[in-house]
């Protein structure tokens, strides 16, 4: 079986004509004195969408989108341009535009390639092409008849299933040459419910980086219809979120959304290579309590948020970000790693070949606890338990964050009692996880729906953590 | 500095005919492949970003995006495709690849081109006034963009760090075809000028920043006041506290207040409405705010930011009222949603542009003194609007106003409601008007949110 780079060698370079002699050649004609770093990004990636609505499969669409990124890295100035057209002149003149940034000199030599070998994090196949259009069709009519029976006030269905095939081929002035062959699958399944004139939504769904084939095990799309009706005729039966500052339990697995937005992004290099993240400067310090551990783990199997290889060729690693309470790590990309004097984590990552690389999170999540959920759920008087969340901010300065509750009740005496609305929950990143007193048994990563946002980028990634209370975080409901 | 800028995409004229020879490829290719209508979108942009970090350079970046999306019918089964490969191989390929999908689409009556009567056939005629190229080198305008962050560390003392301060020219020209025999095209520029600016006290670091955008340079604000302005505003943050959880008047500062009128414009956007995913349902004729609101769109404003001569799916774009005396006037539809709701098109394939909110005669401040006690709110975090139910929450921060007068920053709270009844509940709009955005309106003071706090 051909292994990532001999494919993408086929799909990119063969094409065009181009070896990794030539791209050698481009490569050290950017190597002036003063550079420090330089590389080449090609991307091939196709991307296909079926979506339903109204009981009937109205679109489908299909995305071809190739091309090349030349970045040209001096100290922190960076750069940058790209072509869509993988050719050896327009490639030429995207490295001429990119070397710009820097004063003309002699140019320096390439060291020999190392060639990044393969991985097995995931499977090398092609997801468009892993079963036929009408079974794509018939996944997204049953989950709607599906829907649609198992509750009368369910008035409306919309339903989506999403394949990406990503070929990435990389290589870089300090010799890596790398290539990775990426698939994403997804599924969204979103219903409305109607009752007495009252109208209520629900969504769930599932992912990764894996063929559509994860959606047809034991009819597995089926089970994201009966979570999102599940969640829409809850919140039929709502009551008004309460307002103010209270004790919060976090259910396991999405709720994590907590430590992308609370700590995740506070973490990344760039933000602290600059100084201006709430954590800048803050290693070895307490920024959670004790026996939390939280880590960014991109080597997961068949995670949405996994890769073999970072955009520059890195492999990716677990890094322990906050070990026992204590800050340990950041998440680096090479510039960054290199200006802070230390190593590259994995973490370089970019939209698609026309962005530049940011230290970006894969999958971040807490180790588990001792407890039992149940006990951690006796153990409140008095607050809410929420476990789905919508998404969240954070702005990194601040350290405020917000995440928001799409599922949430009441607690009172140790026990759960009413739903309520949908909220969004506010923090301080600098200390909510210092205020985490109970951790569940029960850690669980998310079903592979995740995507983060940066400067523009969006980069599929993963989430997770068992059952938490934390003892003090503000609700932003409408009730008293 | 070395490197020529490539040629302008809105003046670039081998770039225009290639666009609408690769149009005409499509639309013959497409019947050829037995497509009973067929649609496409081709775009050229080109420019460049700069970004000036404590001083000096971090990014130059040379942009120069292309792609044509395509949409086929056979009869009323869709399918659709892009590509940002656009040779002549790429582009049969993706006709192909369109026309493919459609064997397994559903039929859907509404699906189609718009009527031939709506489509913008002579907009030609009308003169936006949208394309301004700005012949400015990346060496000038990285000394802009260093000039503009400097102003804002001249500023106050306690400005210690920055995130950068970015200046890009852009310009674009595209092309919508359609089997009607259609053709429309034009070009358009636009520049921007941000400034991300951190303060530092005691009290720990807050970050604001400022920007400018618009289609020729002449109309972008001062590098003075866009470095100043970011540095104010992160100053101003500083020592920011919470305050206890209560029952406030609001007043949405006028570049949130956008967002919160933005809320109303999706709520009645015909899609929201066909799939019943919207809390303003059957609210056409009915009172919604209060009686001295109105809402105008203007299409066809020069310079506009949301400014074109048709819309999405190539229909005429009119001036329009959406909210007269507080009530709603229309949905806001494409030819699609118009049909499913058998209306007819309002031509907003793509949205509404450049809204005018009519104001009070009231600043700012007398929009403070009016509210006496309460919130002004500067920013809001968080997704936390349910448009099927109205139901609102968000992270917010800004000041706490009491006696009438701005008393000190607040941060780490929330603001709650529901939208309905906050539409409902607007005070007061303020003449500080921000153009920047689709949604032209100034501060808005609305009475009755919950803020939760400490």
């Amino acid at each position: 079986m051909p292994d990532q780079l001999s494919i993408a060698e086929e799909m990119i370079l063969a094409p065009a004509e181009l070896t990794d002699t030539k791209l050698a050649t481009v490569l050290g004609q950017l190597l002036r004195p003063s550079v420090d770093y330089a590389d080449l990004y090609f991307q091939s990636s196709y991307f296909e969408s079926w979506s339903l609505e109204e009981s009937i499969v109205k679109a489908g669409n299909f995305t071809i989108d190739r091309g090349v990124g030349v970045r040209v890295i001096s100290g922190e100035k960076t750069g940058f341009a790209y072509s869509d057209d993988i050719i050896l002149p327009a490639l030429t003149q995207a490295a001429n535009a990119a070397v710009g940034i820097v004063k003309q000199g002699d140019n320096g030599s390439l060291p020999a390639w190392q060639v990044r070998v393969s991985h097995d994090r995931y499977p090398i196949l092609n997801p468009l092409q892993s079963i036929s259009e009408q079974d794509k069709i018939e996944i997204l009519n049953h989950v709607d008849q599906y829907a649609r029976q198992l509750d009368p006030r369910i008035i409306q269905v919309n339903a989506s299933l999403v394949a990406a095939y990503d070929v990435i081929y990389v290589v870089a002035s300090d010799g890596v040459l790398a290539a990775d062959v990426r698939p994403l699958v997804r599924m969204n399944v979103s219903v409305i419910a109607e009752h007495h004139k009252k109208l209520e939504s629900g969504s769930f769904g599932g992912g990764g980086r894996s063929d559509l084939s994860l959606f047809l095990q034991d009819q597995h799309y089926l089970s994201y219809a009966d979570e999102a009706v599940r969640t829409a005729l809850l919140n039929l039966d709502a009551v008004e979120a309460p307002a103010g500052t209270m004790r919060v339990i976090l259910g396991p697995g999405w709720p994590g959304v907590l430590l992308h937005e609370a700590v995740g992004h506070g973490l990344e290099g760039d933000f602290n290579r600059r100084g201006s993240s709430v954590f800048s400067g803050r290693i070895g310090e307490r920024v959670a309590a004790a026996g939390c551990t939280v880590v960014d783990n991109g080597t997961l199997p068949d995670r949405r948020g996994s890769l073999g290889i970072d955009d520059e060729g890195t492999p990716t690693q677990n890094t322990v970000l906050i070990e026992d309470g204590i800050l340990k790590s950041y998440m680096q990309d090479k510039q960054n790693a290199r200006l802070m004097g230390v190593q590259p984590t994995g973490n370089g990552r970019r939209e698609s070949y026309a962005d530049l690389v940011m230290p970006r999170m894969t999958n971040t999540y807490m180790l588990a606890g001792d407890y039992k959920p149940e006990e951690i759920i006796a153990a409140v008087d008095k607050g809410i338990y929420a476990v789905n969340f919508a998404g969240g901010q954070v702005d990194i300065t601040s350290g405020k964050f917000v995440f928001s509750a799409s599922e949430a009740y009441l607690v009172e005496n140790g026990k759960l009692g009413k739903p309520v609305k949908g909220a969004t929950l506010i923090g301080n990143g600098a200390d909510a996880l210092t205020k985490i007193s109970m951790l569940g048994d029960d850690l669980a990563l998310d079903q592979g729906v995740g995507t983060c946002g940066k400067d523009g980028q969006s980069v599929p990634v993963g989430v997770g953590q068992p059952t938490m209370l934390i003892d003090e975080l503000t609700v932003g409901g409408t009730g008293t | 500095m070395t490197v020529e800028i490539s040629e302008h995409a809105a003046t670039d004229t081998t770039a225009h005919q290639e666009l609408q020879r690769i149009t005409t490829q499509v639309l013959d290719e497409a019947v050829r492949q037995g497509a009973t209508a067929t649609e496409v979108g081709c775009s050229l942009e080109t420019g460049y970003n700069v970004n000036v970090r404590m001083g000096e350079v971090e990014v130059l970046e040379y942009n120069r995006d292309k792609g044509v999306a395509i949409t086929v019918y056979f009869d009323h089964c869709t399918g659709s495709a892009s590509t940002s490969d656009t040779s002549a191989a790429a582009v049969s390929a993706a006709v192909t690849a369109a026309c493919n999908i459609a064997r397994y689409t559903s039929t859907d009556p509404y699906a189609g081109l718009a009527d031939k009567e709506r489509l913008a056939f002579g907009y030609d005629a009308l003169d936006l006034d949208l394309c301004h190229p700005w012949q400015l080198t990346p060496a000038a305008a990285i000394e802009q963009a260093q000039a503009c962050e400097q102003y804002g560390f001249a500023f106050d003392p306690r400005i210690k760090n920055s995130d950068g301060c970015s200046l890009s020219t852009h310009s674009a020209y595209r092309v919508y075809a359609n089997s009607h025999g259609f053709v429309g095209a034009y070009p358009t520029t636009r520049h921007s000028i941000s400034c991300v600016l951190v303060a530092e006290d005691g009290s720990g670091m807050q970050r604001d920043y400022a920007y400018s955008s618009a289609r020729t340079a002449d109309d972008l604000f001062s590098l003075q006041y866009i470095g100043e302005e970011a540095a104010a505003r992160a100053v101003k943050r500083l020592q920011a506290k919470r305050v206890p959880t209560c029952k406030v008047p609001v007043i949405f500062a006028a570049d949130v207040a956008r967002g919160l009128l933005g809320s109303f414009f999706s709520a009645i956007s015909g899609g929201a409405i066909y799939r019943r995913a919207s809390f303003l349902l059957d609210s056409v004729g009915e009172v919604i705010f209060p009686a001295h609101i109105n809402f105008t769109e203007n299409p066809h404003l020069p310079r506009g930011s949301g400014s074109a001569p048709f819309d999405g799916d190539g229909v005429k774009t009119v001036q329009r009222d959406w909210v007269k005396d507080g009530v709603v006037q229309s949905y806001v539809l494409s030819s699609y949603s118009a049909r499913k709701l058998g209306l007819q098109t309002t031509g907003n394939a793509g949205g509404v542009r450049n809204i005018k909110v009519n104001t009070s005669d009231k600043d700012l401040n007398q929009l403070i003194k009016d509210m006496g006690e309460g919130l002004l709110i500067a920013e809001l975090m968080g997704q936390g609007v349910n448009m099927v139910t109205g139901d609102y929450s968000r992270g917010a921060s800004g000041f706490w106003v009491s006696q009438g007068q701005v008393q000190y920053p607040v941060e780490e709270i929330t603001i709650a409601g529901n939208l309905k009844q906050m539409f409902a509940n607007i005070v007061t709009i303020g003449n500080d008007v921000d153009t920047r955005g689709n949604i032209h309106t100034g501060s808005i003071l609305l009475d009755g949110m919950t803020i939760a706090g400490e």
